[in-house]
């Protein structure tokens, strides 16, 4: 069988003019213009910088997505991922056809809708009622798919107090429930979905996210989705793809796609030194992680022992402090934290003096994934002398031991002790 | 479409770099019909919510325009209007008049105007400048129902004015003039995207075309009292369209089969010029506005 292939993107690039549109802009243009008159390739496309937010470029002329291809099969879920500026907007834009790639083109087998932010057109001074119909027709649906829906919709934006006032009395929560109301009884084949659900209550999320996957599921539509909140990407999205400085990094499972995004995100890797002084009292020196061959890694396998070192400098003497690590997952969420307090007690009162704390991390406590450690050193609500984020992280890899489990949920994977007894 | 063996042969459409070079995408237009009439209804009810005097506004503009022309044109400096009462005279030519300029400002604001909403969705652009035309022409109706009112009142009154046969033919020159001011406001619109110059330009410039425009002064005094810079005035479309409006609805002045003939076509060329260019900026001028 054939895949069912919904949309396909072949080659998309997108080039950028930098700098302000002024007076070059004529030039470039009668330039580009003459060239295009005897029929020769645009000259300012042979140029062009990739597209790196933090280096200077050469020219003035970036490339803001660079030979995008990918293929997206209908009723799938996809999450598009990447660092801001990577060029996630941009593909977003050109998917929804606001604006044209340069080069390359875009094959759709079915209606798209666009869903870039909640309440477009939206207008002031109409009323809640009016606004659905405006709204939807911008969206894409005409006025008889509204009016038969308009019920479910004021019902599901749960504003049906304020459907007859103008939405400039709304409060931003209800302005907000109500446009996304309207989105979420479109029926395109294709949703485009940028990060819209980065408000709204709790509530409201939740029952937006479930909406998308009703989308999905049942509707057998396919829903491309943006978001930095990765936990709302894993439980949305069946696949991904990961952008850096506009080009694919990589299309893979969601899981996959999360963990690669994590170590890209942060420059950490399996050891940090000093390099810039401070002025605390305490403070680290160099830290590091080990596997249980004691070599320098932050590849660990899921059944494996492993170590954090922690050289630490007391220029004076101190009491009450501690040195904690936290270990958070691709989510963002704390997974659990060990403090040297947990152990040795002795650790009260450090005297003057270097010092290496020693954390030892049993195996099969952390479910496979990428984990940033937070190190600190501090006393307990009084006084933070130092602190490491996302400079040092780790990868529990899968290796044998728990490969059936790759899917498992949850945060922990304990291994206890099983009792399997056959009773007749 | 929902067979499992899709072909990649039925895409439902495709995004290129370039559009070809002449469409109108009539189908998908009508396609979101229903968006531009409600474009329309925003535009014509959103004008007067939180006034008091709603849309009176709309009448208020032309009539006092109309006085302050009689005043200063009529007797201060002396423009003969003929048999026709010089204030009827006047709110003829602005009430035409008023209808190009609208549709022509309001055209030539699409892309900075919806930048908003352009940005973020996608619908045939050329849905808005449509919708303010035709928005337009629902004011300008409230308009000329002003113009009839007055009509009405000076024939009452006794004064001798009447209709031209050929008034039968006044929708047709409406028609005509929304069409050069979509043109024209299309063809700005896009280059104001790149060239904000042209956003500068067309404040004024609307201004002074007016006075060549023979909005207030019939188009043969021009010729009788300035031969040197009465062809500025010949070669311009809009006063023929003023000038046949004002023949058909008040039986003054005369019509130039020539210079109709003259208009229509410069009509269907900026009217075309218009699109095309229209068509190549909406592809990415979000990337310059």
């Amino acid at each position: 069988m054939k895949k069912d292939i919904i949309l396909k993107a072949e080659n998309i690039s997108k080039q950028y003019r930098l700098g302000q549109v002024g007076t070059g802009t004529l030039s470039h243009d009668l330039n580009r213009w003459w060239h295009q008159v005897r029929g020769k390739e645009d000259p300012y496309l042979k140029i062009g910088d990739t597209n790196d937010r933090s280096t200077k470029g050469e020219s003035d002329y970036v490339w803001a997505l660079q030979d995008i291809n990918f293929e997206v099969e209908r009723g799938e879920i996809l999450g598009i991922i990447g660092k801001n500026g990577a060029g996630k907007s941009t593909l977003l834009k050109i998917l929804s056809r606001v604006t044209a790639p340069t080069t390359g083109s875009i094959k759709f087998g079915g209606r798209v809708a666009s869903l870039l932010e909640v309440g477009t057109g939206f207008h002031g001074e109409m009323t809640g009622r009016e606004n659905i119909f405006l709204n939807g027709a911008i969206l894409g649906m005409t006025k008889k798919e509204i009016a038969s829906k308009i019920d479910e919709i004021i019902d599901f934006s749960g504003c049906e107090r304020y459907i007859d006032t103008p939405v400039k009395r709304y409060s931003s929560g209800m302005y907000v429930r109500l446009a996304f109301a309207v989105a979420a009884f479109l029926e395109p084949d294709i949703l485009i979905v940028d990060e819209v659900l980065a408000v709204g209550d709790a509530e409201f999320q939740k029952k937006a996210i479930g909406k998308m996957q009703d989308i999905s599921r049942t509707g057998g539509r396919t829903v491309l989705f943006v978001s930095h909140n990765m936990a709302a990407v894993k439980s949305l999205c069946t696949r991904g793809i990961l952008l850096e400085n506009g080009k694919i990094k990589d299309v893979n499972n969601i899981s996959s796609i999360i963990s690669n995004y994590l170590l890209l995100n942060s420059d950490s890797s399996a050891e940090w030194k000093r390099e810039i002084k401070t002025e605390s009292d305490l403070f680290f020196d160099r830290i590091y992680v080990s596997n249980s061959h004691s070599q320098i890694t932050n590849q660990i396998a899921s059944g494996e022992d492993f170590t954090i070192n922690i050289f630490l400098n007391a220029l004076t003497s101190i009491s009450n402090s501690t040195v904690s690590v936290k270990f958070v997952n691709a989510e963002g969420i704390a997974v659990f934290t060990t403090s040297v307090h947990d152990y040795d007690n002795d650790f009260e009162v450090i005297k003057k003096g270097k010092y290496e704390l020693i954390a030892n991390i049993s195996k099969n406590i952390l479910l496979p994934g990428s984990y940033n450690l937070v190190i600190a050193c501090f006393v307990s609500r009084t006084k933070l002398f130092d602190i490491l984020e996302e400079k040092i992280s780790i990868k529990i890899e899968d290796l044998g031991v728990k490969k059936r489990d790759l899917d498992r949920e949850g945060f922990v994977v304990p291994n206890y002790k099983w009792d399997f007894l056959k009773l007749e | 479409m929902n067979q499992p063996e899709h072909t990649n042969t039925t895409w439902l459409f495709e995004i290129t770099p370039k559009n070809k070079f002449f469409s109108l995408n009539l189908k998908e237009v009508w396609q979101y019909r229903d968006l531009l009439m409600l474009f329309v209804k925003r535009d014509v009810v959103t004008v007067y919510k939180q006034t008091v005097l709603g849309p009176l506004w709309y009448l208020i503009q032309p009539l006092f325009t109309s006085i302050t022309f009689t005043i200063i044109f009529n007797n201060l400096a002396g423009i003969d209007t003929g048999t026709v009462p010089p204030f009827l005279f006047n709110l003829a030519g602005i009430t035409v008049w008023n209808y190009f300029t609208s549709c022509l400002t309001g055209t030539s604001n699409t892309f900075g105007a919806n930048a908003g909403i352009f940005g973020k969705v996608y619908f045939p652009r050329l849905i808005v400048p449509i919708s303010i035309v035709i928005s337009n022409l629902i004011k300008f109706g409230i308009q000329f129902v002003i113009f009839i009112a007055f009509y009405i009142f000076y024939y009452l009154k006794g004064t001798t004015v009447g209709l031209n046969g050929s008034v039968v033919f006044f929708p047709l020159l409406i028609v005509l003039m929304g069409v050069l001011g979509l043109g024209l406001g299309m063809l700005i619109s896009s280059l104001v995207t790149k060239y904000r110059d042209f956003s500068n330009l067309i404040g004024f410039g609307v201004q002074l075309l007016m006075y060549l425009s023979a909005v207030m002064y019939p188009m043969a005094l021009i010729k009788e009292k300035l031969p040197t810079y009465g062809w500025l005035v010949q070669y311009n479309p809009l006063a023929y369209i003023i000038e046949t409006a004002r023949y058909m609805l008040l039986n003054v002045g005369h019509i130039s089969i020539w210079g109709l003939g003259y208009t229509f076509l410069v009509t269907v060329g900026v009217f075309f010029v218009g699109v095309l260019i229209f068509n190549k900026t909406e592809k990415s001028f979000i990337d310059t506005v």
